[in-house]
């Protein structure tokens, strides 16, 4: 067939499916048809040597349709409640071997520095430099008239910008450095268990439990769990490049890429819930310490039950 | 064999026998499309803080939380709502990809630009760099754990649009490809050879078509003009 009559013959239907795929929402239960038809008629050019322009106004058509067809599912509805009560939860227990590593990567140096600095009150300059130590003894001084850092309620807004900034920015780190064969992701469990475990240790030793506890004990279920679940995801990560399995490390990166991907949501989440408490929740200093640690001690029960039952049902 | 190694461009076939094909982009262009949104970002960045520094602490929780998405997910909200372009990459004709030539989705998206700090390591993306030159898709490492490419995205020829004003002519029978280049190319280059040396050109057809001098010349133009798509 001559090129200028299978032009003829075939522009209108060429024409109808460009115009459609312009549109942002196709409605034309034809598509596939037509889509395969197109495909054929790019095989029939390329074959019968019709003239390259054609083939190529064919081949980017197609090239159209195939992204139209084959588009992941971006619907958003009930993909989130979905991901919540399902997804999330799952992937945390799939990765249990991570996660239970990450957290001894995590809560081992916290308690063994915790420990140390309790019973030796210079251990802390170890790790941290004198000036940052005394900034945290009088922002935990229980004769001051505030607790937290220096701060009233008015500060509480910027102080949730800061945390959103700061943690996920530390738990984007955490998780990201994991594919350095999982050496990033220990670092950042092993750093953060030791700071945190040094300042807690410091202030218990110091006699400010009345107002250190308190302030953590709220928002800590959410943020140092999610700290650990992002380095659970980096350690995966690295785990896929050292012992691949039966793929190969490019395609074993990539699944777990694909599996990391779902705790990294999960983790930011609850570095947002987190820091939407400790902006605005543990900094109150108003509210009897006894009411603080039921609250705080509920909020470390539900996120318990929540990674070990939900999403059981299916 | 050097040539395999040295050739950018990537194949997929999909489901119906179709071969996709792009051409992948080198470290040079993907530096420089950083480099300009690296700009691009900080300009933002400026003028947010100017702007709401002066707002007390609602100001500064907007300036940290703006910084944060300017930092962590500018280039994830571009990639996947503007066809795979950041501003820096649109400057330079390039976009990112999944590695079966797909529209980038947000976790791919995600994953490949949170990676990006490990990409930095130790210092100035070196991490990054040697990966990429050391693997011949020129992926860095968030690119191979979220399985993604960046890709010259192909402009519109334009040079179709500056033709002879000749009527078109079919041509006499099924061209191949190399014979249909050089009618196009005859075409196309109308406004570069001298009138002479078209009629020359044009004249070494005549066994065939019968035709010599300006008709010659008209008449292989108009068999271009045809392959290139006009029809009158």
């Amino acid at each position: 067939m001559k090129q200028e009559l299978f032009e003829v013959q075939h522009a209108p239907l060429w024409e109808k499916l460009e115009s459609e795929l312009a549109e942002k929402k196709p409605r034309d239960t034809q598509f596939p048809q037509n889509f395969r038809t197109v495909c054929h008629h790019l095989a029939l050019a390329k074959h019968r040597r019709y003239s390259p322009q054609l083939v190529d106004r064919l081949n980017a058509l197609v090239i159209d349709a195939h992204h139209r067809f084959y588009q992941k599912n971006r619907r958003f509805r009930y993909q989130w409640l979905d991901f919540i009560v399902f997804e999330f939860p799952l992937a945390i227990r799939r990765n249990a071997r991570f996660v239970l590593l990450a957290l001894a990567l995590f809560t081992l140096p916290l308690l063994v520095m915790g420990i140390g600095c309790y019973n030796n009150n210079e251990l802390i300059y170890s790790v941290a430099p004198a000036e940052q130590v005394q900034s945290f003894e009088s922002m935990y001084d229980p004769d001051a008239e505030k607790i937290g850092r220096e701060r009233d309620s008015e500060t509480d807004l910027a102080m949730f910008g800061f945390y959103i900034k700061n943690n996920i920015g530390v738990s984007f780190r955490t998780f990201a450095g994991g594919i350095l064969f999982g050496v990033g992701s220990i670092f950042f469990l092993v750093f953060n268990g030791l700071s945190i475990g040094s300042v807690a240790g410091h202030l218990t030793q110091m006699g400010y439990t009345s107002t250190f506890y308190p302030f953590v004990v709220g928002h800590g279920a959410f943020e140092l769990t999610a700290i650990v679940f992002s380095g659970a995801a980096g350690m995966k990560l690295g785990y896929a490049l050292i012992a691949p399995g039966t793929l190969s490390r490019l395609d074993a990166l990539r699944v777990a890429g694909r599996e990391t991907v779902i705790i990294v949501y999960g983790s930011t989440l609850m570095l947002i819930i987190a820091a939407f408490l400790e902006a605005f929740w543990s900094s109150s200093a108003a509210l009897p310490v006894a009411v603080k640690y039921s609250v705080g001690g509920c909020l470390w029960a539900l996120v318990t039950i929540y990674f070990l039952f939900a999403g059981r049902a299916r | 064999m050097i040539q395999d190694k040295l050739d950018t461009g990537y194949l997929v076939e999909t489901p119906e026998a179709i071969e996709l094909s792009a051409r992948l982009a080198g470290p040079v262009p993907r530096v420089l499309a950083y480099a300009m949104d690296f700009t691009i970002r900080t300009i933002v960045l400026l003028v947010i803080g100017l702007t709401f520094a002066f707002w007390g602490n609602t100001g500064i929780a907007v300036i940290l939380l703006i910084s944060f998405f300017i930092e962590w997910l500018y280039p994830v909200v571009f990639e996947v709502l503007r066809n795979g372009q950041t501003p820096g990459k649109k400057a330079l004709g390039l976009a990112v990809v999944n590695d079966d030539l797909t529209p980038v989705t947000w976790s791919t998206s995600l994953v490949r630009n949170l990676l990006r700090a490990a990409d930095f390591l130790p210092v100035g993306y070196a991490f990054g760099l040697v990966c990429m030159i050391s693997n011949s898709r020129f992926q860095r490492l968030g690119d191979l754990a979220a399985g993604s490419l960046v890709i010259y995205r192909q402009a519109a020829d334009k040079r179709a649009a500056d033709l002879p004003d000749v009527p078109s002519q079919t041509p006499p029978l099924i061209l191949n490809l190399e014979d249909q280049v050089a009618f196009t190319g005859f075409a196309q280059r109308h406004k570069q050879l001298s009138e002479s040396r078209k009629e020359e050109l044009a004249t070494i057809l005549e066994p065939l078509t019968q035709k010599s001098g300006g008709a010659a010349v008209r008449y292989v133009q108009g068999v271009g003009a045809w392959l290139l798509g006009r029809r009158q």
